[in-house]
């Protein structure tokens, strides 16, 4: 099953125009990749991911677990032509992803969180000035500095209500080096796409763990190029609140004049803070991301119809499922496997619909019952659901999870 | 009333450079900011900098709201990090100039930490720094630069702690120019901002500017005005002076003046060096070779001179223009010839611009900023003016200390 789970996330067409309607798509500029097959680290894959979705900008600043992907990127930079900055802070990483992004660069950093509590405030910033950016968070033990070097995924709903006020994100959660490298492209084309932060909550067994990583060409890699309008200055609008995703940005130096702020704005980017102006902003951030939740959203599912009890899990803590999985069946359960890809937004239909048709949902997870909280809202107690939590620092072990399998069952 | 405000938009021989679809601007009458975008829109214009390739980020706060009343790619970032914003526009584009405009309590309080890496790291930058010794938008707080014994409103009984001197500071860190006036030298300034401008590296400008409605009022210091004529009387003109010796007490002496310029590679520069030491001359940054940009970088240079020169013709011919206008009004009662003087130095463009013709107002403006303001205005400005700048001043002499809660 775990070959089944390689094979099941790698030949679809992640980057279709059914997904990304009305925007060009197009190839992966062979600058950037390091076409073949490697044995490396999530860490790395992560920014061989970056640069070859088209990242030429990365700012980070160092810290465990996820400092590699940034060192990947710093002695990939000159061979490739991309621009890598250590900064002084998280902050100001995160700060000159910004600039960087309305200077015209696809860009990214990496960071666990520490970090990721620092740049909280400027991801709000990304969010409302639908700045495109990939944040990846290599999950460590908390809460504060915790295990540094140890494994977590704790970071969960910080990837969702971490920014102050309304806005949502999209996140993605790896759960091999190959997917640090495929989520990666992916996180770009839909953070191009929908204009807004792109999170991958991986977590520091994943990054750590060396594994197979198979580069395509350049030429299978498909890429949603930077958007850029291009029409007349006087039609020049930064924003458009229309609930979709595919609005160009506008590119420094290109003569707009664009202005953009964290203010409530209207399309022209002018600060325009009152309640009516308020209301169109925030229901376009929140609706850009919600009404296209199916587009997005992606699952990798096993034996999941007519199961009894299904299994909710994601990052590293699946593959420690699949062991308690398969030890189950063997016991004559019926037990399928809903592996979560994307995170936010959350997999709120097909849990409702498995709600009532299944016994329970077993939800296990590095941390103590986070994601368990949107399975039992969408499951509405319709089926039982059994959080299998764990305080971080380690994986779990499998025998714990078919314990609480097998209490679904009952 | 709104037929003025469209008068001066269309007249305004700023409306280029300004956005004239967003004033009028929220500074308050007296505040030292708008003279300085004045000034920094005219450093722009002279230049020869092409406008497209100019950015302006700035943070949060009054200073914060720059950003969003000039006519270039504007950024308004979060409270501290416009320069962290602005090197990321930088190194995306190299192309750019990159402008921060922001405030001290913005730079030096919650961004210093960016201010002095920009600083360390020579990044391609001008950044000015309003210091007007207060948090405005917030209701009149102490910042890192408020001198001495200063009240304010979370230090109610005088400020205690050391100030920073910001041209120490950034000296300490590395900042390549370095240069301090006060918002009632405008020329000064706009003639800062345009070496700055015009050179490579980081620059650092700070204004020392008036914050009337703040600052002023609870240290009982008068208008605006009254804060300009305290620049003339204490500021010491000390170009290269020791930054060492350039700390502002209360009240005090503020020794103004370009006290930096040395040069060395930029982090862009040095970046470049890096890389081609290692892959040799087919390296590429964004798929441009060194030798293309430095062949683009010349050629925007040849054309940035060719509207500098431009630039300054037409300002000459303006000024001529102006002159036979101006000679008549010499001989006319001082009343006439002075009001806009006291308009200009006190506010920005606005007032004069509303009220004296495109050309007239260019002109007075430059000599209301050499003039002693208070003498030319206290004489002649009309009474409507006068009245709230002298009444709170009288009054705060009176009072006793313990009025105030």
């Amino acid at each position: 099953m775990k070959t089944e789970q390689r094979k099941a996330s790698a030949p679809v067409d992640v980057c279709s125009s059914e997904r990304f309607p009305g925007v060009s798509i197009t190839t992966a500029d062979p600058k950037g990749v390091d076409a073949g097959a490697h044995f490396m680290d999530g860490d790395h894959a992560i920014a061989e991911g970056g640069l070859a979705a088209g990242c030429r900008f990365f700012a980070g600043y160092p810290i465990t677990p996820s400092t590699e992907t940034a060192e990947r990127f710093a002695e990939r930079a000159p061979e490739v032509g991309a621009m890598f900055i250590q900064m002084e802070d998280e902050i100001a990483s995160i700060a000159a992803l910004i600039g960087g992004a309305w200077g015209g660069q696809k860009v990214m950093t990496v960071t666990c969180g520490p970090g990721f509590s620092l740049m909280t405030e400027n991801i709000g910033l990304a969010c409302m000035t639908e700045t495109p950016m990939v944040i990846a968070n290599v999950q460590r033990a908390g809460p504060s500095t915790g295990s540094p070097t140890l494994t977590a995924q704790q970071d969960m709903m910080q990837a969702k209500w971490g920014p102050h006020g309304d806005n949502l994100m999209i996140a993605l959660s790896p759960d091999s080096p190959q997917e640090c490298f495929d989520l990666t492209v992916e996180a770009f084309n839909l953070s191009e796409y929908y204009r807004v932060p792109v999170i991958i909550l991986t977590d520091e067994t994943v990054g750590h763990m060396h594994e197979k990583v198979v580069v395509p060409p350049a030429d299978q890699i498909k890429v949603l190029p930077r958007n850029n309008y291009s029409g007349p200055v006087e039609e020049c609008r930064p924003y458009k609140f229309n609930s979709k995703g595919g609005n160009p940005m506008v590119r420094a130096g290109d003569g707009y004049n664009f202005h953009i702020t964290g203010l409530v704005h209207n399309e022209k980017g002018y600060p325009a803070a009152n309640a009516a102006q308020g209301k169109v902003v925030v229901t376009h951030l929140m609706e850009k991301i919600n009404s296209n939740a199916d587009k997005i959203i992606r699952l990798d599912e096993d034996q999941v119809d007519g199961a009894d009890v299904v299994v909710v899990s994601y990052g590293i803590t699946s593959r420690i499922a699949v062991k308690a999985i398969q030890d189950a069946r063997k016991e004559g359960m019926k037990v399928g496997s809903l592996r979560m890809i994307t995170i936010w937004p959350f997999c709120e239909k097909r849990i409702r619909e498995l709600a009532g048709k299944v016994k329970a949902f077993v939800v296990p997870e590095i941390n103590y019952g986070q994601m368990v909280l949107e399975v039992e809202r969408c499951a509405g107690g319709r089926s039982k659901v059994i959080s299998v939590n764990h305080c971080g620092g380690a994986v779990h072990d499998p025998e714990v999870i078919l314990d609480a399998i097998r209490k679904a069952n009952k | 009333m709104s037929t003025d405000i469209e008068k001066f938009k269309a007249g305004s021989p700023m409306s280029s450079v300004l956005r004239m679809d967003r004033m009028p601007h929220i500074w308050c009458p007296g505040c030292g900011i708008g003279s300085e975008v004045n000034s920094f829109a005219e450093a722009v214009k002279r230049s020869g900098v092409d406008p497209k390739k100019i950015v302006v980020v700035s943070g949060i706060g009054c200073t914060g709201r720059v950003a969003g009343y000039v006519n270039f790619d504007s950024i308004h970032a979060t409270h501290g990090r416009a320069v962290a914003v602005a090197t990321g526009v930088k190194l995306a584009n190299p192309d750019l100039t990159v402008v921060v405009f922001s405030g001290e309590g913005d730079l030096a309080g919650i961004g210093g930490n960016h201010l002095i890496h920009a600083a360390r790291r020579n990044m391609d930058l001008i950044v000015i720094c309003n210091n007007n010794f207060t948090y405005g938008m917030t209701g009149g707080q102490v910042t890192p630069t408020t001198p001495g014994t200063a009240s304010a409103s979370t230090t109610p009984y005088g400020n205690y702690e050391y100030p920073f001197s910001l041209p120490l500071l950034m000296d300490a860190c590395g900042a390549t120019y370095i240069a301090r006036w006060t918002s009632m030298h405008s020329r000064n300034v706009t003639q800062s901002i345009e070496e700055a401008l015009a050179r490579k590296g980081f620059s650092f400008i700070e204004i020392i500017s008036p914050c009337p409605t703040l600052y002023l009022r609870r240290n009982r210091l008068g208008d605006g005005v009254d804060q300009l004529q305290n620049y003339q009387d204490n500021s010491i003109l000390k170009h290269g002076a020791d930054t060492r010796e350039t700390a502002i007490d209360y009240q005090g002496k503020i020794v103004v003046g370009k006290f930096v310029e040395r040069n060395k590679p930029t982090y862009l520069e040095a970046s470049d060096k890096c890389a081609v030491k290692l892959i040799g001359d087919d390296y590429q940054l964004y798929g441009k070779t060194l030798p293309e940009r430095e062949a683009e970088e010349k050629a925007e240079k040849e054309r940035t001179a060719a509207r500098r020169a431009a630039a300054l013709a037409e300002e000459a011919a303006q000024e001529s223009a102006a002159a036979a206008p101006k000679a008549a009004a010499k001989k006319a009662p001082a009343k006439k010839a002075a009001a806009p003087k006291k308009a200009a130095a006190k506010a920005p463009a606005k007032k004069a611009a509303a009220k004296a013709p495109a050309k007239k107002a260019a002109a007075p403006k430059k000599t209301a900023a050499k003039a002693p303001a208070k003498k030319a205005a206290a004489k002649t400005a009309p009474k409507a003016v006068k009245k709230p700048a002298a009444k709170p001043a009288a009054k705060a002499k009176a009072a006793p200390k313990k009025t105030r809660k």
